[in-house]
């Protein structure tokens, strides 16, 4: 017996990705999202007459690079096509796009989805302008910015394969992991250097027999979550659409474009597919076609990265990281090779991946900053994990002595030793430091030896005690050691 | 007044402190005020920065600085060619008014060799047309008939030359835009090869198939100018690489030896028997002067005019796109909503005949019918450009009229587009195939109106073809007979 109402969600995606380039993808303005407006303009942006397009080389590259690690087939002659339709934000009236020659298709992207590894399938990967800005800022008025016009955007196109709101989170995060991996983009969200397009439909089985709901695509989302929510809404509402009525079908029904609205967290219709405008696709005659030559398509292989799901695997196989901590340090592209220099410097792998997370992270998130720019370098960290690891310091003086390596030029070790930090394994100096916590602190100690209830945190405040006593000098399993055994010596006095 | 000099004797006259470029401008400003209120070639003419302009260079001469193949010679410019001194129009009501913030490659070229710009010339709306006569600006009047069109788009630098306003300009030819016109106007028009001249600044009409070319009394001039255009330029991906030779030394190149190809497609039904019988004259010329005449097959040529009449409306329905009240041009007054802001602006400030080409363009590239004719067009044109590559292997150039017919009255065809598009039937297949072409005069009708011999070459062959136009007029003098003065 099939379980009655079984629904398959159905999720493909197309997502914008903002190249990262000096300039426009045909003109030489720059790409800056913080210009004031209409200042990164030319005639060739602004869609003047006469002017003409001249392709940057480096979008280009930042598009074959993309599609190399999305294991796709590059084409190595591919065209420029122009999709016509009227726009006030699109000076020309036809944006130059890629059309029946993608430079990139037929690929996969590997994603952990689910406690396993995943193929989605990458169905196109294509270079095109973007449009510029529609600011509607009071009735009836409607201002243009034209800075963004001609900024170069990848389109990237999954097959269907996408079967959840979570795995297509996961999907884009990932994918914004990638791209700012390679460097092809910063991939910021707030800035919108990426958008998210899902197609969405569900698959219900009822009495052995398959239906499909419409497709429908959500227009320009532009965050994870929004994503998420946004397909997780509309599975929920197909699948009860296709309840409450059999013939809401897929071929029977139209496909349809849905909006977001995050207030309401619902989405909301926005026109049919079938009343698509003719975008009246055809070769744009002022660009030659491109043909990528083999010298050039050698030389981008060779450039492509280990790719970060590769990359976390083998630190934590090869060696031993916690997967998470790994995940943690692999997001950021120039961290993780700072890294990596800092275990071929000598640090041992756990403990410099624990000091990356808790501490130089830590430090660099606090400053605003990467932990590539906190200007320790890898020796000094190698080290900082190397007095770490032999007990010559203990995990306070590990936090106060990277704080001063920021500002100071000094190796952990001189540094550690001229401020006093190293560690005192000297059994009597640490019993002198116990002795006068002991002496001092009567009402702990009384709990300690008589409140059942306060015993534990009575031993931990001594025990805080006699490390702050110590100039955080002590060792702590020295220290945990004599205040056990102190007590136990009152505790058979009494 | 004497005739005007031509570029050649101007240049000279000028670096040989002869002439000041000053006296020159003047003399040409003189003649363009002469004639112009019965030829109206130019749409618009600066007096006060073209001598400015002419100043500037005599100071620079004075100063011993070096100075441009082109010093002190003034030159017109077909007005859907970028300027920042005056308007650029297209000769539409779209663009009435509208000021370049950009020279075009062409004009920083001329300036830089330092030719002055005079004026811009009269064309069709968005050299739409083939006699000026749909552009926004009255009509432009051949000089040696003033009840007959100039031709076109082109007509007003054709025009202007011929009635010696100017001693050269340049036009546009997209399919036939100079060389229809020159050869109307009995002066000399090149259309280079695709990418010969970079189009950057050139309002474009039908990218693939537009080129900028030079107008002039003779084939000399027109290589001078051909000189300084000619190029890469890095604002134009469809401009060709590679070294540009010299093509005024080029010129001395014999006629013995040169094989000259002649197609029976060129030769047929519409042809007027005086057209016909002056470019057969010119061919005997040439056959007696020791070429060889070789009769080539051009078989798909018949499809030329039907396959142009799909690929530059098509390319012109998304270039024409922009013009949309929006970002500059005409706008309608008081729009209701945004589409009506489109419709509007665009149904007042095109004309019939370029909302005509616009719709056709649109048509053929929509879903459903772009591969039926759009694509099938393109497949044509690599047909008619093979057939072209097969008779170059075996002749250097290819001889045929310009037009079936010399100028045609004023109105006599604006009725009927279709009529008007067979007067680029001999034109139009140099642009499919992208070689260069040049129209040169060859007689005159018995109405004295000038006859046209159109030479075609390969792509890149413009030094062959400027040989063998030159040699001609050495032999010939059609091209000295000057249109009669007053009306
Ligand atoms: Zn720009």
């Amino acid at each position: 017996m099939t379980e009655p109402d079984q629904a398959q969600p159905i999720i493909g995606l197309e997502i914008h990705v903002q190249l990262k380039t000096e300039a426009k993808l045909f003109c030489a303005c720059a790409v800056r999202s913080d210009a004031p407006p209409n200042s990164c303009v030319c005639p060739v942006c602004l869609g003047h007459p006469g002017a003409l397009p001249v392709l940057n080389c480096r979008a280009f590259e930042l598009a074959v690079l993309t599609g190399l690690a999305l294991n796709c087939t590059i084409a190595r002659r591919c065209k420029w096509d122009r999709k016509n339709y009227f726009y006030p934000d699109l000076p020309k009236n036809y944006q130059i796009s890629q059309y029946d020659l993608p430079l990139a298709h037929t690929g996969n992207f590997e994603l952990a989805s689910g406690g396993q590894m995943k193929q989605i399938r990458i169905r196109r990967a294509h270079l095109e302008e973007d449009a510029g800005k529609s600011l509607h800022d009071a009735p009836g008025r409607t201002l243009v910015d034209l800075n963004r016009a001609g900024t170069p955007l990848l389109e990237i196109v999954t097959e269907p394969d996408i079967t959840s709101a979570d795995e297509a989170y996961a999907f884009c995060i990932e994918l914004q992991r990638l791209v700012s991996y390679l460097g092809v983009s910063e991939g910021n969200m707030q800035k919108g250097q990426m958008r998210f397009e899902p197609n969405v439909n569900v698959a219900v089985t009822e009495d052995g027999k398959e239906y499909r709901t419409p497709i429908v695509e959500i227009k320009n989302l532009n965050s994870f979550r929004a994503v998420r929510d946004a397909i997780a809404y509309e599975i929920q509402r197909q699948t009860a659409a296709w309840r409450r009525d059999h013939g809401y079908q897929l071929g029977r029904c139209p496909n349809e474009n849905r909006g977001w609205n995050d207030e309401e967290g619902v989405t909301e219709f926005q026109r049919q597919k079938e009343a698509e405008q003719d975008y009246r696709y055809f070769p744009d005659p002022d660009l030659a076609m491109i043909e990528l030559p083999d010298s050039l398509f050698d030389r981008l292989r060779a450039s492509l990265p280990e790719l970060p799901i590769a990359r976390q695997e083998r630190f934590v196989t090869k060696h031993g990281i916690d997967p998470v901590d790994a995940a943690t340090i692999i997001n950021h592209r120039p961290t993780t090779d700072l890294f990596e220099e800092v275990i071929r410097a000598g640090g041992e792998p756990g403990i410099v991946a624990k000091q990356f997370v808790n501490v130089w992270l830590r430090l660099a998130n606090d400053r605003h900053s990467a932990v590539t720019d906190l200007g320790v370098g890898a020796g000094r960290m190698a080290e900082l994990a190397g007095i770490t690891a032999d007990g010559t310091i203990n995990k306070t003086a590990v936090d106060r002595l990277a704080e001063l390596l920021l500002d100071r030029r000094e190796r952990p070790l001189a540094l550690a030793t001229e401020l006093g930090l190293l560690q005192e394994h000297d059994r009597e100096t640490t019993v002198r430091w116990v002795e006068e916590v002991f002496a001092s602190n009567n009402r702990a100690v009384e709990d300690a030896l008589t409140n059942p209830k306060k015993t534990k945190a009575a031993v931990g405040f001594l025990h805080g005690q006699v490390m702050q006593t110590s100039g955080g000098k002590a060792d702590p399993r020295l220290v945990a050691e004599l205040v056990e055994r102190k007590l136990a010596e009152l505790r058979s006095n009494r | 007044m004497t005739g005007l000099s031509t570029i050649y004797e101007l240049a000279a006259a000028f670096r040989a402190k002869q002439r000041s470029a000053e006296d020159i401008t003047r003399d040409c400003l003189d003649r363009i005020e002469a004639a112009e209120p019965s030829v109206h070639a130019f749409v618009s003419c600066d007096r006060a920065a073209a001598l400015a302009h002419a100043s500037q260079l005599d100071a620079a001469r004075r100063r011993g600085e070096k100075i441009g193949p082109l010093a002190g010679v003034p030159v017109a410019i077909k007005d859907n060619i970028c300027t920042t001194v005056g308007a650029t129009t297209c000769g539409s009501q779209m663009l009435e008014g509208y000021q370049s913030v950009y020279n075009a490659h062409v004009v920083d070229r001329l300036e830089a060799a330092g030719a002055i710009v005079i004026g811009k010339t009269n064309l069709d709306a968005f050299a739409m047309g083939s006699s000026t006569e749909t552009s926004h600006h009255p009509t432009t009047r051949n000089p040696w008939d003033k009840t007959c069109v100039a031709g076109g788009s082109s007509g007003g630098s054709a025009a202007a030359v011929a009635a010696r306003e100017v001693p050269g300009a340049l036009g546009s030819d997209t399919g036939g835009s100079i060389r229809q016109p020159a050869s109307y106007c009995g002066v000399v028009g090149l259309k280079p090869t695709y990418g010969r001249v970079s189009r950057f600044g050139l309002v474009a009409f039908a990218s693939s198939l537009d080129q900028i070319g030079p107008i002039a009394t003779n084939v000399r001039d027109v290589a001078l100018l051909l000189n300084v255009i000619a190029g890469q330029d890095k604002c134009d991906s469809t401009s060709a690489d590679g070294a540009v030779p010299d093509f005024e030394s080029c010129l001395e190149r014999p006629l013995q030896g040169l094989r000259i190809g002649i197609s029976d497609e060129y030769f047929c039904e519409g042809l007027h028997a005086e057209v016909d019988r002056a470019v057969r004259a010119a061919l005997e010329l040439y056959q007696a002067e020791g070429t060889e005449l070789v009769p080539i097959e051009l078989p798909h040529m018949k499809y030329a005019v039907a396959c142009y009449y799909i690929v530059a409306p098509a390319e012109a329905s998304s270039n024409l796109a922009r013009y949309d009240g929006v970002h500059y041009g005409y706008r309608a007054a008081k729009p209701e909503d945004i589409v009506d802001l489109y419709s509007s602006s665009r149904g007042e400030g095109f004309c019939p005949e370029v909302k005509r080409r616009i719709m056709l363009g649109t048509y053929v590239l929509s879903s459903g019918y772009y591969e039926q004719y759009y694509l099938k067009a393109m497949k044509v044109r690599t047909l008619i450009k093979e057939d072209f590559d097969n008779a170059f292997r075996r002749v250097d150039v290819i001889a045929s009229p310009v037009a079936p017919t010399t100028a045609f009255r004023i109105g006599e065809k604006l009725d009927d587009p279709l009529a008007m598009y067979l007067t680029d039937v001999y034109t139009v297949s140099a642009n499919l195939a992208g070689i260069c072409a040049i129209s040169i005069p060859c007689g005159f009708d018995k109405c004295g109106l000038p006859i046209g011999l159109q030479l075609m070459g390969p792509a890149f062959g413009e030094e062959i073809l400027l040989a063998a136009a030159h040699q001609y007029q050495l032999r010939t003098d059609h091209h000295t007979k000057l249109p009669g003065c007053g009306d």
